[in-house]
């Protein structure tokens, strides 16, 4: 067992779903053309000056009051100055020593609990560009701009969690708040929703930090686990045998599964940030803060309670249902659509989460709509078919996407539930198999299972069980 | 002739719009080879928005004062189509796609622009020395400068190459050289002018102002000119007096105020007793003269010189030779791109400022240096403030010398400085300061005096300016060269 205790905090940057950009009025729409969403504000023409999209505002201050932050009244846009080919202006807008939102918290579940990762801060800022390379031309790089000034928020925690679990967890449940909000897709590949990871480790009991790694290029909530898994073995590899861990930015590397030094402190930027001459001292008012606050939609916490006292479903189902908005969502359109609640709750929380439990996506990956769910479940409420039957049929409908009764046709499933039909097969089976009889009339009830078993074969599964049950039980007392 | 004498002239149909364009554009090319005013002329531009001009003072279509007019613009400003290089080699080329907010108000009042005048490289000087394009000659003598940044627009407006110019004012950069050219020019209040398309020297110093012929002119171009911007942040929504109404040309009752650190050794003993003669003067015309102190003047140009090129470093890193302007050539990895670019790109004084400001910014300084500017920026408005509060506006130097010779300072940068040292407080203070010609040297050369308001005042501060015009003749001199 180690000795060693990791030490972790996230720096997320997330995009807001705002229409135009951070400071002026390109559209932030992803999949355009190259350099399309431009205008001489964000490629940083020269004379061009910033002027805040207040919706930015709005939706950061929105996300800082649904994670318990302090927003601040005052807070000061500044400029981080580097150079780099796709930042145009050669600054970078952000906050620095005045963040619009100071504090909060977001908690998760562990082994031992509930347990919540303390914020630091969320400030806003712009987004850069991107570089484009082998676009046409091999011994050139191009410049996409079309990303340039886009909304994004940076979320930072303290340095709370110990294990790359947390440290998931902490991830999955700030991305399915912002969600909520809808404020951020909250699309880790689309990188509309991005994570840096500080790890250290320190010997277990001691209070002082040990010597920090930043890790980049984390680009699934795996890559987060990953590679903080990695770099805690890293670091205590380099420990035991007597080393140092130095303070770098690491790069993963998702493919070869380990983290590689990209630049250590020494190469660190300078970034000389200062307040931005060209912005005023951002004011957020009282009364905007308390319009925002009663504008929140429903949270995770509030739709769980509501979900069990609404649909008296078990607790349990509901803390899994609103995990994710959007299973959130889909739960209540199959509802809608008629199925009860609890039978949707049981459908989406066994069947339909194993089925998408892989997939990074999460719902959106399921190509069952909530009212073919809700016809599935129909069809084995009204007895069309057996519960049994209905488990390969959803299978079918994950594969297809068809509805399920086009399926149950098809193949001829559909559940017998005519008793005359039940009966005669009944005593066909009880005429074939006479010493079977004799041992239950004899007391071994048991075989009755037998029987079910013969009938069932006999029927292709589409006996209705309960009638079955009734039939069989009936004819062999007698 | 004057702008609004021009103008009126034009409304009366006396002149076309085309025949007064086509005579600035033959004095132009007739005469600026001598001063080197112009960086760039625009003839087929200008002719074209002279005839649509004409059809629009033939049609008495939305006339505004500036319609038909010929003006020209200081290289900074941004036009759309036409050449912009803010006199800089890492601009070169460089076609703006949009019209900054100067350029297009005017645009939409019909102005005609006849071309883009020289200034210092970026507007970082006080002699127009610094210009990629060559410096600027003094019309009143040649062998002198027009000052800076702005040289080109109050040489070219003192030698009746343009009517009216626009100019930028980050340390003094209106008014230093109206004062050395013998014309007038306004400094508003900071964030009264958008300064959208204007090319960012220090931003929360830069602001857009004229420089004209008289003050009238004056009235008449801030008000062409001022007003909100939504594109500037730091614009001032409050609304646009008439200015030229404004010129009563009344100042019983008013109070100048004098400050005593104004009067330093070293000031030049002509240009002391010409700003003293005209407090006389406007004594003479009912106001009260009063001395007032502020005592924090003297740390205004160690302020400066902190919190100017701390903004200028970051306002100029886009010049980095990937989208626009110069990129060196040959093959280069990333950062020896952006280093061979901005070295070949930047003139020495340029380069030596932004040395200046990333050193003032960087880890471990920042406070000593950088804050402790925005303190002592606070403590000069504040002298400002107060002074106000027992006067209406306060006169004063513009500049401690005449014009000095060209060369003179060009290697010696603090003397450069300490030419801007009674421009430099109001700039740090956001307030309005104009510069009026009050005096001629016994060599000939232009006196100016300075007038600072209250902030938002412009009207006021060009009242009193205007008493005094009206009481003297300095402004009729006109140069021969
Ligand atoms: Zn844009």
């Amino acid at each position: 067992m180690s000795s060693y205790e990791a030490v972790i905090g996230l720096e997320v940057h997330a995009q807001l779903s705002t229409e135009s950009k951070m400071f002026c009025a390109c559209s932030t729409s992803a999949g355009s053309p190259p350099n399309t969403n431009i205008c001489p504000v964000c490629t940083g023409q020269p004379g061009t000056l910033p002027v805040v999209n207040r919706r930015a505002i709005e939706m950061a201050i929105k996300a800082g009051l649904a994670l318990g932050c302090k927003i601040e009244r005052r807070s000061i846009f500044a400029r981080k100055n580097y150079f780099y080919p796709d930042l145009p202006k050669g600054y970078q807008i952000s906050q620095y020593e005045f963040p619009l939102c100071l504090g909060g918290g977001v908690t998760i579940s562990t082994e031992g609990g509930k347990k919540t990762i303390s914020l630091i801060r969320i400030h806003l800022e712009e987004d850069a560009g991107k570089l484009l390379h082998d676009y046409g031309h091999p011994d050139m790089s191009h410049v996409d701009f079309n990303r340039c000034g886009v909304p994004l928020i940076e979320i930072v925690s303290g340095p709370d969690m110990r294990s790359p679990k947390e440290a998931g967890d902490y991830l999955r449940t700030l991305r399915n708040v912002l969600v909520y909000l809808d404020v951020c897709e909250g699309n880790l590949q689309e990188g509309n929703f991005r994570c840096d990871a500080n790890v250290s480790i320190r010997p277990v009991g001691r209070k002082e930090f040990g010597t920090r790694t930043e890790m980049k290029n984390l680009n699934s909530f795996k890559a987060v686990e990953r590679s903080i898994a990695y770099e805690i073995e890293r670091q205590t590899k380099v420990l035991e045998s007597g080393g140092t861990v130095s303070q770098e930015t690491r790069l993963w590397n998702d493919v070869a599964g380990r983290t590689e030094s990209m630049r250590s402190k020494e190469e660190a930027h300078d970034y000389r940030y200062f307040p931005d001459p060209d912005l005023l001292p951002l004011i957020v008012e009282e009364d905007w803060i308390a319009r925002t606050r009663s504008g929140l939609p429903e949270l995770a916490g509030a739709k769980a309670e509501r979900f069990v006292s609404n649909y008296e479903i078990p607790r349990a189902d509901a803390l899994v249902l609103t995990d994710d908005r959007a299973l959130a969502d889909y739960f209540e359109a199959v509802i809608a659509s008629g199925a009860p609640a609890r039978k949707a709750a049981n459908w989406i929380t066994a069947e339909l989460m194993r089925e998408i439990k892989d997939d990074e996506r999460g719902i959106a990956a399921c190509p069952i709509a909530p009212a073919n769910l809700a016809g599935l479940i129909k069809l084995i409420e009204e007895g069309k078919i057996s519960g049994k039957i209905g488990k390969d049929v959803f299978e079918m409908m994950f594969k297809t996407g068809r509805a399920a009764a086009e399926i149950v046709a098809e193949l001829g499933v559909e559940q017998i539930s005519d008793s005359s039909a039940i009966e005669s097969a009944v005593d066909k089976i009880i005429a074939e198999n006479p010493k079977q009889v004799e041992q239950y009339r004899g007391g071994k009830t048991a075989v009755l299972a037998y029987f079910v078993g013969q009938v069932m074969k006999a029927t292709k599964g589409q006996a209705n069980p309960q009638m079955l049950n009734d039939i069989l039980k009936k004819k062999l007392e007698t | 002739m004057t702008a609004a004498q021009l103008s009126s002239m034009l409304r009366e149909r006396e002149i076309s719009s085309l025949e007064l364009t086509k005579a600035y554009l033959d004095e132009i090319q007739r005469r600026d080879k001598k001063l080197n005013c112009y960086v760039l002329q625009c003839p087929e531009l200008a002719l074209e928005q002279a005839s649509r001009a004409d059809e629009r003072l033939a049609k008495k279509d939305s006339l505004t004062p500036f319609t038909g007019l010929p003006i020209a613009l200081k290289d900074i400003f941004i036009t759309q189509g036409v050449e912009t290089t803010c006199a800089s080699k890492i601009l070169k080329g460089y076609i703006p796609p949009y019209d900054g907010n100067a350029a297009s108000r005017l645009k939409a009042a019909g102005a005609v622009l006849l071309g883009k005048l020289n200034m210092d490289e970026f507007a970082m000087g006080s002699s127009n020395e610094f210009s990629s394009f060559g410096p600027v000659k003094n019309p009143w003598n040649q062998e002198c400068t027009p000052g800076g940044s702005s040289g080109g627009s109050a040489a070219a407006v003192a030698a009746g190459l343009a009517p009216i110019a626009l100019g930028t004012d980050t340390g003094g950069s209106i008014r230093q050289p109206a004062a050395f050219c013998g014309t007038v020019g306004l400094k508003p209040t900071y964030g009264r002018v958008s300064r959208y398309g204007v090319i960012a020297f220090a931003s929360s110093l830069d602001q857009v102002g004229p420089i004209a012929q008289d003050v009238r002119d004056c009235a008449m171009m801030l008000g062409a000119i001022a007003g909100h911007d939504p594109m500037d942040s730091t614009s001032i929504e409050t609304p646009v007096p008439d200015y030229v109404a404004a010129l009563k040309g009344d100042v019983k009752g008013k109070t100048i105020g004098v400050p005593a650190e104004y009067f330093v050794s070293g000031i030049d003993t002509e240009v002391e007793s010409a700003v003293r003669a005209a407090a006389k003067t406007l004594e003479g015309l009912g106001a009260r003269v009063v001395e007032i102190s502020l005592p924090h003047t003297k740390y205004a140009l160690a302020c400066y010189y902190i919190i100017a090129p701390a903004e200028a470093s970051a306002n100029l890193a886009r010049y980095d030779g990937i989208r626009f302007g110069h990129r060196a050539s040959g093959n280069h990895d990333l950062a020896d791109l952006f280093k061979a670019s901005r070295t070949e790109g930047f003139g020495a004084e340029v380069a030596l400022r932004i040395v200046v400001g990333t050193y003032v910014l960087s880890s471990g300084y920042y406070d000593a240096y950088y804050l402790k500017a925005q303190k002592v920026r606070t403590l000069i408005k504040n002298d400002f403030l107060e002074a106000f509060k027992s006067c209406d506006a306060i006169l004063a130097p513009v500049t401690p010398t005449p014009p000095f010779k060209l060369g003179e300072k060009t290697d010696d940068p603090i003397q450069m400085y300490l030419n801007d040292i009674f421009t430099i407080p109001v700039n740090l203070a956001g307030l309005p300061g104009m510069s009026l010609p009050c005096g001629v040297t016994g060599s000939g050369l232009p006196i100016g005096m300075q007038l600072i308001g209250k902030p938002l005042d412009e009207a006021g501060l060009m009242n009193i300016a205007y008493a005094y015009e009206q009481a003297t003749a300095w402004h009729k001199n006109i140069p021969v060269f």
